[in-house]
């Protein structure tokens, strides 16, 4: 199931809390940028359901202002 | 290799990772990441990345196409791209598994006593052949015709043209862009004399402010959304959506501002009024490089067969012009648009502050009008007048919906009145073509034929009895869609539909053909901005799918043609895009070298002297530009751009007692136009599944709908059932409903009008009257 990385823009000044509400989601990961207001998030999932959940999770961070995608990977389920 | 599945996805998780970083670090020169995050990242892993423009959208974002055994398994946005910067979006990510859905088409199939049979494609193509020689022995050339799409290849379209029109010789040739850009082209045309947008993407990053014209930009161009909510993140630009329904693009809009369906004519002329009475205009601009024209009025709206209409310009005063500005006051127009002249003042304002770079984008809401060119006339009306045009960040600018809508409808000229370089109509333009695909000129008739919606009629009547369907689904998508759905099943037409997955279209074939798509072969596209963009074939079609191109080139040589369409399998691709770039040989066109699009993200024509030109008819980038001034709109015989008086026109058909709403039709973000492709991922499938009607949360109440309630459309050519939706997604305004075409299991055309631009024949998909009723 698909693995995908985006561009999360915070509110202005809200950045450090945008990290700390998107950590403690347990399929992204996040890397903030050090000099500039942005970060990145990847996230992991297993299931349809679990990706639709996980969205709508992000999408209800107040502190976030844009996420924009970047990259998906469907990874195959195959040794 | 043995790989477990927890090693591969940590290495996967980390190239996506790395992909983010890239993409960050084109948007955002000179940022950091902590060094531990960026240390161990892999910079391949074992997937092959390929580089191809995105086969969804127009906006023709770059992507980096991961492949692995064979088979396309991941997509990036290509860091390197100008259009997307590294971003993509969720169709483009989906965009590989659009290839791989369970009922790939895979063999030919012919229908024989009603049911199809597999066949090799070696017969199929004889058959093909031998039905067009019959038919046009039988009713003359004029009765063989194909339909495209802006969804073509340039290589696809070219052969296409080359073969019906220069080798056949009728001008049988038409596309679906009929239906989405046929009135950017004219606006462009009758404005400037030449198509497509004089800026580029890079107006985003320069402009102020952005008007929005009936543009859900948000959910069709979500990537060049993203650049300027971007924008607004760095700079703080002003998005003011101007439209007829509320969307996800007016929720994040700096202000949403609403009128009544058709009257955007009434507003644009508003807004010129501001501009001349405030004394905002940019008087030696508009002295030097613009005239004065007015055209017919009472055009009608190309509802009856064999419809035709010619404008007849004639040339007006600056006074002229202010007089029948009179009659589009702010406040007359307040009466006729419910935009107050607060708005229309504040809208002005914008466009009139010569501190303010302004960019105006438009897509189907301007060009699926019933005066579509007129509308976009206007808008470049206040351009012109400003003066705010052809220079970074002032930029009107008319968006594609297809990926190659202009590089292959509008550039390569697959309409009925074009020739990849001029039109049928010219001697000069016909002599040239033919000298290049080697035809004598009388092969190429001067006079066009039909344009799409009198196509179909054309098939409906007899007068077409073969026609050759191509990378589009018309079944889904023709307005007033039983008559012509009707027309395809009548004894004595033959219908060849060339496609990758079953559609409503496909049903009415007689053959079906099984094509390769995007990257299962090699092309281009050319996207919004004049980019011309490259793809190698990265994976192998299955089974016997064949390249739309490939297709055209065998039946061609069965039908004798060999000397025109003498290029090699291996290496036709190429062959054709030399042979196509003579036609473009000139400053004002000019086609990069394939090499050049082979090593880079795309490339903007006019590419002259190693060079993308980025705005057009500006002497200082647009080396086209020879009258000695600032600015040169060569398009026009006089060099100059042509300031129109066009009125406002009711739509063909308006709410009424019996019909008192007014219906309008588009796309949601989450499907390809007819879904033939998106429906198949299940993702995309599950997040819109089926259709719906949108109403006005205050017409829900009165007629006592919920969401999930059945709802009853009716209009003079039909009804459709369809669950409601209130308040969700989009909400209309006031006595209007919405409702996407998508879904072949609710119709929407079916109940839809066809009635169209005289000018452009573009059909207006946005507005017809219609009853509804709770079911
Ligand atoms: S915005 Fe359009 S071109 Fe870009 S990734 Fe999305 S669908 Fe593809």
């Amino acid at each position: 199931m698909p693995i995908k990385s985006y561009l999360a823009h915070p509110f202005e000044g809200k950045k450090a809390e945008l990290v700390k509400a998107i950590s403690v989601i347990k399929q992204c990961e996040v890397i903030p940028a050090e000099n500039r207001d942005v970060l990145v998030v990847v996230t992991e999932t297993y299931s349809r359901e679990e990706e639709d959940l996980l969205k709508e999770q992000l999408e209800a961070i107040s502190s976030l202002k844009l996420l924009a995608m970047v990259s998906g990977f469907n990874t195959p389920q195959k040794h | 290799m043995y790989t477990s599945i927890t090693s591969r996805r940590s290495f996967i998780k980390k190239m996506a990772t790395l992909s983010a970083i890239t993409a960050a670090a084109t948007m955002f020169p000179g940022i950091l990441f902590a060094d531990e995050q960026e240390r161990g990242l892999p910079t391949n892993g074992n997937l092959d990345w390929k580089k191809a423009p995105c086969r969804f959208c127009g906006v023709g974002c770059g992507v980096l196409v991961g492949i692995e055994d064979g088979k396309a398994v991941a997509v990036k946005g290509d860091p390197k791209s100008s259009v997307n910067k590294g971003l993509c979006c969720v169709k483009g990510y989906h965009s590989v598994m659009a290839m791989y859905g369970t009922d790939r088409l895979t063999k030919p199939l012919v229908k024989k006593n009603g049911t199809y049979v597999e066949t090799s494609m070696k017969e199929a193509l004889d058959l093909i052949a031998s039905k067009m020689k019959e038919t046009i022995d039988a009713h003359g050339k004029d009765a063989v015709s194909i339909y495209g799409s802006g969804q073509w290849t340039i290589p696809d379209g070219y052969v296409a043209s080359k073969l019906f029109k220069g080798c056949i010789g009728t001008n049988n040739v038409e596309a679906n862009a009929r239906l989405c850009m046929a009135s950017a082209v004219t606006g462009f045309m009758t404005s400037f004399g030449i198509d497509e947008p004089m800026g580029c993407y890079d107006d985003i990053d320069h402009a102020d402010v952005f008007f929005l014209w009936g543009n859900n930009m948000a959910e069709m161009h979500p990537v060049l959304f993203s650049r300027i909510l971007d924008q607004r993140l760095k700079r703080g630009v002003k998005i003011i959506d101007f439209a007829t329904r509320t969307t996800r693009t007016s929720m994040a809009a700096d202000k949403s501002i609403l009128f009544r369906p058709q009257t955007d004519l009434a507003v644009a002329n508003a807004i010129c009024y501001e501009i001349i009475n405030n004394g905002w205009v940019n008087q030696s601009f508009v002295e030097k490089h613009c005239n004065f024209n007015k055209g017919l009025t009472n055009m009608g709206y190309g509802l009856e067969d064999n419809y035709s209409f010619t404008d007849k310009p004639e040339k007006i005063s600056f006074e002229d012009y202010k007089n029948f500005l009179e009659d589009y006051t702010p406040e007359k127009v307040e009466k006729i648009s419910g935009v107050s002249a607060k708005d229309i003042k504040y809208m002005a304002s914008f466009y009139g502050d010569p501190n303010k770079k302004v960019m105006s984008v438009w897509c189907m809401g301007m060009n699926q009008h019933s005066r579509g060119t007129w509308i976009n006339n206007l808008v470049y009306n206040i351009h012109l007048l400003t003066g705010k045009i052809s220079t970074p960040g002032n930029s009107p600018f008319s968006l594609t919906g297809q990926p190659s809508a202009c590089g292959t409808v509008r550039e390569v000229g697959t309409l009925t009145h074009k020739l990849p370089h001029g039109v049928v109509m010219n001697e000069e333009h016909r002599k040239f073509a033919a000298e290049i695909w080697d035809v004598p000129v009388e092969n190429i008739p001067s006079k066009p034929t039909y344009h799409t919606v009198e196509m179909f009629r054309a098939l409906d009547r007899g007068d077409i009895r073969f026609m050759w369907i191509q990378v589009t689904n018309p079944m889904v998508t023709m307005p007033k869609l039983k008559r012509y759905r009707d027309a395809t099943k009548k004894e004595g037409r033959f219908i060849v539909v060339s496609d990758i997955y079953p559609t409503p279209t496909t049903d009415i074939a007689d053959v079906i053909l099984p094509s390769a798509m995007w990257i299962e072969r090699e092309g281009m596209y050319g996207n919004s901005e004049r980019r011309t963009q490259y793809f190698e074939q990265m994976v192998e079609p299955p089974g016997e799918a064949m390249s739309d191109t490939w297709q055209l080139v065998e039946v061609a040589k069965r039908l004798g043609f060999e000397k025109q369409f003498y290029y090699n399998e291996e290496t036709h691709i190429e062959e054709i895009y030399n042979e196509y770039r003579r036609h473009h040989d000139n400053k004002k066109h000019n086609m990069a070298p394939l090499e050049v699009l082979k090593e880079e993200s795309g490339v903007l024509w006019p590419y002259v002297d190693g060079k993308s030109t980025k705005w057009r008819f500006n002497a200082k980038y647009d080396p086209a530009c020879s009258n000695g001034e600032d600015f040169h709109f060569y398009g026009k015989p006089d060099g100059k751009a042509v300031i129109w008086q066009r009125p406002y026109e009711p739509a063909a058909e308006e709410p009424d007692d019996e019909y008192p709403f007014w219906l309008n039709t588009g796309r949601v973000v989450e499907h390809w136009h007819t879904g033939s492709m998106t429906r198949r991922i299940p993702v995309l499938h599950k997040a819109m599944p089926h259709a719906y009607v949108e109403l006005n949360p205050g017409d829900a109440e009165r007629l006592q709908i919920k969401t999930g309630d059945n709802v009853l459309l009716t209009t003079r050519r039909g009804k459709i059932t369809l669950p409601a939706s209130v308040n969700e997604r989009g909400v209309p305004t006031p006595n209007q409903v919405f409702v996407p075409f998508f879904d072949e299991n609710m119709l929407i055309n079916d109940i839809t009008l066809d009635s169209f631009c005289p000018i452009s024949k573009e059909p207006d998909y946005k507005k017809c009257a219609v009853k509804v009723e709770k079911a």
